[in-house]
């Protein structure tokens, strides 16, 4: 029994453990939403992070210890970012066509979900780091982290407000733009793509091509506009902020 | 495989240098992107190499997000204790940021005349 527990002792700090949980539990995630028939609402990425906050809890793991191993993934974020150029060069044409409509809804979609953000954590008494946290939680994970340190936000915060937004962004697009008639699969995939970034975007390619599309260039186009965007609204909420 | 993710990190390497440079506030993966869009677009098209090793990348984008988001587990006491701000902003700006940027798309869209083709309109449902 003690060597059980001397091994697990050695394997816990090791980076090898964490990396190889990390996939496990992605791979757990991936195969409950193939079960569900791709739900929307079975998410894998928020599967994996639930078991993996679990397993951390009851073995009493620090995120320090944890993120060790799961750096490894954690750092092709940036190489993934600029290979969204490939997806974006290759769409452009069909963007091209429906330019102005496509920045218009960039620019509102952008700055309304970080004022309503922030604006309705400020009337509920959040603390400032929890409002800013929120303010760049419509861009892409490694973008808003990025944001969120700059802003005096916590950057992990900000990294969970992001997923969950993004899987609250895919399950509910369908019934709501139903709900207003909106039959242009354009605007259906920008807005996702817009607010929801890469899970809002990998929901659009399951439902339509068009809508995938779109989705894609507006969570690139988001990652340009957010880091510029998020820092004068900011600045504009002032001592509101608390 | 090799040669498409060298020209990624190289256009990552080359956007976080400008940044630094620059003293930019954008993020150096966000430059490089950029970098990288003026290069496919200067150039044409993207080189075969080039395109596996981006969609091979993409392919399992959403993996990527796990180790930030197992960071939620620094913060139960503070997510606890602010709930349902946390919450309740999370749910109102999702569904105001969606429907204002749905709503802008389809009127800017009449307005200059950008109607969407057959095969861009969702068939009305039964």
């Amino acid at each position: 029994m003690n060597e059980l527990v001397d091994i697990w002792v050695y394997l816990a700090s090791s980076p090898l453990l964490w990396l190889t949980a990390t996939l496990l539990a992605y791979g757990v995630g991936q195969w409950c939403m193939e079960r569900s028939g791709h739900h929307p609402a079975v998410n894998p990425v928020g599967i994996a992070a639930l078991l993996l906050v679990g397993v951390l809890l009851l073995s009493d793991t620090s995120y320090q210890a944890y993120f060790d191993g799961a750096q490894f993934v954690h750092f092709l974020l940036g190489p993934a970012i600029v290979a969204l150029a490939v997806p974006l060069a290759r769409h452009l044409p069909k963007i091209r066509a429906s330019l102005i409509p496509t920045l218009a809804a960039l620019l509102v979609g952008a700055v309304t979900a970080a004022v309503s953000a922030m604006g309705v954590a400020i009337l509920l008494g959040a603390s400032p780091a929890v409002t800013l946290s929120m303010a760049p939680k419509s861009a892409t994970s490694p973008i808003a982290m990025g944001i969120s340190e700059q802003i005096g936000g916590l950057p992990s915060l900000t990294a969970a407000l992001v997923v969950t937004t993004g899987i609250l962004g895919a399950v509910v697009v369908a019934p709501l733009l139903n709900l207003l008639r909106i039959r242009d699969w354009r605007a259906r995939g920008f807005a996702v793509g817009t607010i929801s970034h890469g899970v809002g975007t990998a929901r659009a390619f399951q439902v339509h091509a068009v809508a995938g599309v779109f989705a894609a260039t507006a969570l690139c186009l988001n990652a340009l506009v957010t880091p510029v965007l998020v820092p004068l609204i900011v600045a504009a909420f002032g001592n509101l902020i608390g | 495989m090799l040669k498409g993710l060298s020209a990624l990190l190289l256009f990552q390497l080359a956007g976080e240098f400008l940044a630094q440079l620059l003293n930019w506030p954008l993020p150096g993966p966000v430059l490089g992107m950029g970098l990288l869009l003026l290069a496919l677009l200067w150039r044409g098209h993207a080189p075969a190499w080039l395109a596996a090793a981006a969609d091979g990348m993409l392919k399992h984008f959403s993996l990527l997000f796990v180790p930030a988001s197992v960071g939620l587990v620094q913060y139960l006491d503070l997510i606890g204790a602010e709930w349902l701000p946390i919450l309740t902003a999370l749910v109102a700006s999702t569904l105001i940021g969606i429907v204002a940027s749905a709503l802008t798309f389809v009127a800017v869209a009449r307005l200059v005349g950008a109607h969407p083709g057959e095969d861009e309109r969702k068939a009305d449902s039964p």
